[in-house]
């Protein structure tokens, strides 16, 4: 039965397969390929069964990994011949080898439209196949009409049914606005009891995709599907003959079943229920009995059906009794001896913990998980027991699983130590009861995974740290013990840094850890450390200065030696100049002021939960957390202190009279008093704190400006904020206008602007840098004030900064806040190109990072011209005739930083019908092609 | 089903089945970095892993890999079995296979795998049905290759065929 292939072709497999070398290979292709040329080139017209012979070559010598520019003209005249065979080998070849020259498109189209009607069930076949393998949009432009017609029309064979349902789901995954629902729909749906199980398994496919989008329409194959499902699962293992698979029944079709129920929530009609919760018990219960077969068929077909069930059963999340008999059969998988069980059971248990029902009885098994983290011999298997723990950590059992996954980093494998970094830090935050086993677990992730912790988690651990005073003194003690280590890492040079600088007054009462040596400790880092670092500590030096004056001359003397004031770094010999210099001349009240401990910071999300999220994509994070949220809100006491009451009137904060100057909180509104000047501003930038929360509906006008530059930001009964604004490369100037819409004075009037980029001020290179002169603190009723900012934009940032203004009006105090629209495409320059420039560029950046697509529905009427203006506004070039589609849009330009220019390209591709929009940002930078992609995404 | 690949111990290409479009570029990234990554795994291991944001399910038959990417909801153990069963069918059909078959006879291959699973889901699952569909088609072949004259087919490479161990179901 090996006919198929031509004995040419065959004779030529044999050459290729015997051949010696890679080159002699290449040559023998090449001569081939020129002889086959020869012949669809030459004058003698090739007869049906050599161009068959022909184009199988190429295919083959296309398969064996070479590339084929020709034949494709071959292969579709073969389409149309009535011999089946040659038929049947252009098609292969259309399917391997598609090409998206229209006008072969076409032909080919032709030659299938032929086939379809030819009412020849082979034929029908083959035609149907094609579509399914290329399923292209023009395919589905000419087929999505008719094959719905095919599917249900009575005179259907069986196989040309199942064809024409996955060839449908095919194009309805392309291309889901060219499948009109119809009258056709009720008539598939009816297909689930059809007699023949192959048509059903065929058409379950199908229906199931569709109930994923349009719920209602197929909400009756609930009670079909469940139905059919008790009839197999109830069945004798020789009832379904064929489709009994190593003793178990259709399992392939128990499955896709139990995947279509997942589409819905349970029935509610109460008999459709009961015999549901039926199917899934005698699942549960054939898993106990012993297996029919000792073949890992048998036992693979049940377990998937099993596993399915499982998984409906977790979507439900309504069945105790289920989700606990679930639990535990998973719980026997852990220990099996198959790895394939092992490794899903750890996997869906992960999910079974998020189900209030059923997280106790996960938690028992934790002894076998820290086991099978300890022993198992496969990395995808212990990454699975790492995720199941993380999952089912709650406060009972923190520390045991924050010190197993510790003590699992020392050895765990690259790949995934990062993750597990970012998990222990969130876990030991979460379920902390006692701070200082927060601190000594940070530091311990530091010391055993230095280089995997990113900057969110030490960012973090100070926050906490300066949040919380009953800690400090414990933090100072256990970072200047650990920096004893003759080798440290860069990380931990950072946080103790920061916290000798900002509480190491509260351990120099030993004589251990006096100023001096803390001193010298840190500075014996100092060399072996990056620039930012070394900055860093050069503030630490000066907070220094102001706690322990009795080592002022040690470090002036630092400070003025050679490689700090001629250091070649413009940053640190900056620092080293105008730190000297405040240390010279300010008196120790003033520098005592300016070098003020730092306020507590606003609560907020933890941004390593935002970064695991952004790693492990939606989905697997976001649930979990969310319902640990709940369950945990109460136990929970790290969120709560200093979090604002959502109402915009709050009280004075204790900081606001951080200088004693009166109502203004310092920033960069207010320079300090010092002629130091400006340089200070990045120690104390995010100093207000009790910054109202974003006024209502504030996210909606901040999203209006992304595409323009001025009108009104602002307003409520009292106020109104208006915008004037203009960009120049990396330059900004902002406008900002205040009215006062009553008729009596504003007293202490106080807009501040803070970049609210989390910690920047830590990070010492603002992303943003912005200038404002402070306005008259009073404000007349029915006066403006205006007040300007002057913008840099140093380098790519995601977060818009906050204005906030606080002034008392009449008797009560007023705070709000408000998103100030300077975005990342504000500093966009149009570049115009041509269409060959455009797309040579965007190959260029093809690398997956560099390109963001998001999908989303059209918020606003899809108006080209209106898209237009706005992809201008934006401020990219709108490039008119680059784009083979005239209804696409395609922009470029270029983001102007002070650091570097980020070329930009961007595609929208609109769909009327879908009344959707497609969007696809390329930079040269992940995070400005996300950040732009986010921005445009919201103005349609 | 996104995509399956049939690829030999030495990374060698043999069958490539794509249910999703992509650029010849991209398929063949993912061919090259998908077979280092499963052969560089050891027998014992599990059969399924994390790729990118897909699941891999493959499974080694003698000399050839058989590797499916399915989606975050799919079910690993069923997919073990699809590949199980297009061995049985392929087994089936050429008579204990081996992977010279499958280089010979690539077309019936994807002929068996077409009638099998369709655009990425499971068509059929009845052994029977499938093969009487490729041997109809078989029959339809007989009768319009004797209708040339002097051209039939000499079996050409048999001797070679049976050579190499069978993919050992």
């Amino acid at each position: 039965m090996t006919e198929g292939c031509p004995k040419h072709c065959i004779l030529m497999c044999v050459l290729l397969i015997s051949g010696k070398s890679k080159e002699a290979e290449i040559k023998r292709i090449n001569k081939e390929l020129a002889n086959i040329r020869s012949k669809f080139k030459g004058d003698k017209a090739l007869d049906g069964y050599s161009k068959k012979k022909y184009v199988c070559k190429l295919l083959f010598i296309f398969l064996l990994g070479h590339d084929i520019d020709f034949g494709h003209m071959e292969a579709v005249n073969l389409l149309s011949s009535n011999r089946y065979t040659e038929k049947q080998i252009g098609y292969l070849f259309i399917s391997v080898l598609v090409n998206s020259n229209s006008e072969l498109i076409r032909l080919i189209n032709n030659a299938i439209k032929n086939d379809l009607a030819s009412r020849n069930p082979t034929f029908m076949g083959l035609a149907l196949h094609c579509i399914a393998n290329v399923g292209s949009r023009e395919m589905a432009e000419a087929f999505a009409g008719e094959i719905p017609k095919i599917l249900v029309a009575g005179d259907t064979m069986d196989s040309v049914k199942q064809s024409a349902a996955l060839c449908l789901l095919r194009l309805y995954r392309t291309s889901p606005d060219l499948v009109p629902m119809g009258d056709w729909t009720s008539r598939v749906v009816h297909l689930l009891n059809d007699q023949h199980l192959g048509v059903v398994t065929a058409a379950t496919s199908l229906i199931t995709t569709l109930a994923q989008k349009n719920p209602e329409e197929f909400k009756t194959s609930v009670s079909l599907a469940v139905s059919r499902l008790s009839r197999i699962v109830t069945s004798a293992s020789t009832d379904l003959q064929d489709y009994t698979y190593y003793f178990v029944p259709a399992p392939w079709l128990s499955v896709k079943l139990l995947r279509l129920l997942q589409c819905y929530p349970p029935p509610e009609d109460p008999a459709v229920r009961g015999r549901l919760t039926e199917c899934l018990e005698t699942i549960l219960n054939k898993a106990q009995e012993p297996p029919k077969s000792k073949k890992v068929q048998h036992s693979n077909a049940k377990n998937a059906v099993l596993f399915e069930a499982i998984s409906l059963i977790i979507h439900h999340d309504s069945e105790p009794n289920l989700l606990v008999r679930a639990c535990n059969q998973l719980g026997q998988f852990l220990q099996h001896r198959e790895t394939n069980l092992r490794y899903l059971a750890l996997e869906s248990m992960c999910t079974l913990a998020s189900s209030e029902f059923s997280h106790e009885a996960v938690k028992t098994h934790i002894e076998t998980v820290i086991n099978a983290l300890k022993t198992e011999r496969d990395v995808s298997v212990r990454q699975r027991a790492v995720d199941l723990l993380y999952a089912m950590c709650d406060r009972s059992n923190a520390q045991q699983i924050v010190a197993e996954m510790l003590n699992y980093l020392e050895t765990a494998d690259y790949s995934i130590r990062e993750e597990i970094v970012l998990k222990v830090a969130i876990l030991a935050e979460k379920y902390a009861v006692d701070y200082t086993w927060y601190v000594d677990t940070i530091l311990n992730l530091i010391r055993i995974a230095g280089d995997y912790v990113s900057e969110e988690v030490w960012y973090r651990v100070i926050q906490i740290v300066i949040n919380r005073d009953d800690v400090q003194g414990y933090a100072a003690k256990t970072v200047f013990e650990a920096l004893q280590a003759p080798a440290c890492h860069e990380n931990l040079v950072k946080v103790g840094g920061y916290i000798l600088g900002e509480f190491g007054n509260l351990i120099a009462g030993d004589p251990r850890s006096s100023p001096l040596i803390q001193f010298n400790l840190l500075h014996s880092k100092f060399h072996l450390c990056s620039v930012p670092t070394r900055a860093l500590l050069l503030s630490t030096y000066i907070k220094f200065v102001n706690l322990f004056p009795e080592i002022k001359t040690t470090i002036q003397d630092v400070l003025r030696s050679d490689s700090q004031l001629k250091n070649a770094d413009v940053e640190l010999q900056q620092r080293a100049v105008e730190y000297l210099r405040l240390s010279t001349i300010a008196s120790t009240d003033i520098l005592a002021t300016v070098l003020e401990e730092m306020p507590p910071f606003p609560e907020r999300e933890s941004s390593i939960l935002a970064k695991l999220k952004k790693k492990k994509g939606p989905g697997t994070v976001t649930d979990l957390e969310e319902i640990k949220k709940e369950r945990s809100s109460d136990m929970n006491g790290s969120a709560e202190p200093a979090s604002v009451n959502a109402s915009a009137v709050s009280t004075p904060s204790p900081s606001a009279d951080l200088l004693g100057l009166g109502a203004a909180p310092l920033t960069n509104s207010a320079p300090p008093p010092s002629s130091s000047g400006s340089l200070l501003v990045d120690v104390f930038s995010d100093s207000a704190s009790a910054v109202a929360p974003l006024a209502p509906g504030s996210d909606d006008n901040f999203a209006r400006f992304v595409c323009k530059n001025n009108g009104v930001l602002f307003e409520n009964q009292l106020l109104q904020i208006g915008l004037k604004s203009e960009f120049r490369q990396n330059l900004g100037r902002m406008f900002i206008f205040y009215g006062n819409k009553t008729s009596t004075q504003f007293l202490n009037f106080t807009p501040t602007v803070i970049c609210s980029d989390d910690l920047h001020f830590l990070n010492h290179f603002l992303c943003l840098n912005l200038q404002t002169k402070p306005v008259d603190p009073t404000v007349d009723g029915g006066a403006q004030v205006q007040q300007v900012v002057n913008i840099e934009c140093v380098s790519d940032f995601m977060e818009a900064p906050i204005l906030n203004i606080q002034f008392r009006y009449g008797g009560t105090f007023q705070n709000l806040s408000v998103k100030l629209p300077i975005t990342l495409n504000k500093f966009f320059q149009p570049t115009e190109m041509s269409s060959q420039d455009f797309f040579q560029r965007w190959k260029q950046l093809s690398n997956p990072k560099q390109e963001v697509q998001n999908i989303f529905k059209a918020k606003h009427p899809m108006d080209a011209e209106i898209t237009k203006a706005k992809i201008i506004g934006f401020g990219s070039a709108l490039l008119e005739e680059v784009d083979p589609n005239p209804a696409n849009f395609v922009g470029a330009g270029i983001i102007h930083t002070k650091t570097t220019q980020i070329g930009c390209l961007l595609r929208l591709e609109p769909n009327l019908q879908a009344q959707m929009y497609r969007l696809t940002l390329r930079t040269s930078k992940e995070a400005v092609s996300q950040r732009l992609c986010e921005l445009l995404s919201e103005q349609f | 089903m996104q995509f399956m690949l049939l690829f030999s111990r030495q990374g060698k290409l043999r069958l490539q089945k794509w249910y999703v479009p992509l650029s010849d570029k991209e398929k063949k990234k993912i061919t090259r970095e998908l077979v280092q990554t499963v052969l560089a795994r050891k027998p014992k291991m599990c059969s399924f892993l994390e790729w990118r944001d897909l699941k891999i399910v493959y499974k080694r038959y003698a000399s050839l890999y058989f590797c499916c990417a399915i989606e975050d909801q799919d079910n690993e153990l069923i997919t073990l079995e699809i590949i199980h069963r297009y061995v049985e069918l392929l087994d089936k059909y050429f008579g204990s296979v081996c992977e010279l078959d499958i280089i010979f006879n690539f077309e019936k291959a994807y002929f068996i795998l077409d009638e099998f699973l369709l655009g990425g889901e499971v068509q059929e699952t009845s052994k029977k049905n499938v093969l009487k569909a490729i041997e109809q088609a078989d029959l339809l072949q007989e009768v319009s290759k004797f209708s040339f004259s002097g051209q039939s087919i000499s079996m050409v490479g048999c001797d070679l065929k049976k050579a190499p161990v069978s993919l050992s179901l």
